[in-house]
């Protein structure tokens, strides 16, 4: 226990680098358009790096990848401290969609597609898209609801396979 | 500081980025891609040059912006240059490391 104390800070550091990212495995739970960016940014920018990326969407973050609901998100503008304005106000008719209407001009200043442009780029960049089974029966949806280049449905058991493997990291948004 | 590439002294950063695009030539080019352990073919020329021309007008690179106004597909880049594409690709085109996260 001493020993380990009086390491030298550097040579813990050295001792981790050998351990780099090898793969993210991101779980995607959430639909509102902020956390679906956050979690296709992170994805997309793992591939750039070089580091094998995959994205397994569960529960409500199935939406970002259903057909008929993908380019609809919204940003909740109740309950989000970061909003900045009264509680009652972000439940008032239109600011929802004002909110997101405003983020998604943001995002296209900062060179970040829509959500269906952007499945097609992180498919192309390599990243691989599962859609969770027991949330896509929980929502009575069809493999064809869903986003054509999805590289498959998992069980929450398949997706734990794709976890193997040194420098595999998961995280869930 | 100064590194020998090609038999040329060019300036570069500590990550290998040269720091002067007018110190470029194809054979520092071709000699830092094999570093990268990629053999250039056309296809990697095609890109190298875009992002050059894209560099000289301040342009901003991103993924997103190569696969719509780019030479070759997203696909392709990977393919071309695998294990960061853009990274690879900027320091054999001796442009500066992008800053962007898509």
């Amino acid at each position: 226990m001493s020993q380990a104390l009086t390491q030298p800070a550097d040579e813990t550091l050295t001792a981790q680098s050998d351990e780099s990212v090898k793969k993210m495995l991101l779980i995607l739970s959430k639909a509102t358009l902020d956390n679906v960016y956050a979690c296709f940014i992170l994805a997309n920018g793992a591939r750039m790096e070089g580091i094998e990326s995959e994205i397994f969407f569960t529960f409500f973050g199935l939406e970002a990848i259903t057909k008929n609901k993908m380019e609809r998100l919204h940003v909740a503008t109740v309950g989000n401290p970061a909003m900045h304005i009264p509680t009652m106000l972000g439940g008032l008719p239109g600011m929802e969609a004002f909110a997101t209407s405003m983020m998604k001009k943001e995002m296209e200043k900062l060179d970040i597609p829509p959500v269906g442009e952007f499945l097609e780029l992180l498919s192309a960049s390599g990243v691989r898209l599962w859609a969770c089974k027991l949330a896509l029966e929980m929502f009575h949806l069809d493999r064809s609801d869903l986003y054509d280049d999805l590289d498959g449905v998992l069980t929450v058991g398949g997706f734990y396979e794709r976890a193997r493997g040194q420098g595999t990291h998961l995280l869930f948004i | 500081m100064d590194k020998e590439i090609a038999g040329m002294i060019v300036a570069v950063n500590d990550e290998g980025y040269l720091t002067n695009l007018e110190q470029w030539t194809k054979e520092i080019g071709e000699a830092i891609a094999g570093e990268e352990n990629i053999a250039m073919t056309e296809q990697h020329w095609k890109v190298i040059e875009f992002l050059q021309h894209a560099h000289r007008n301040s342009e901003a690179l991103s993924i997103r912006s190569l696969g719509k106004h780019g030479p070759v597909s997203i696909k392709e880049f990977y393919v071309l240059f695998p294990g960061g594409p853009l990274k690879k690709a900027s320091r054999i085109a001796g442009i500066p490391k992008p800053a962007s996260c898509v």
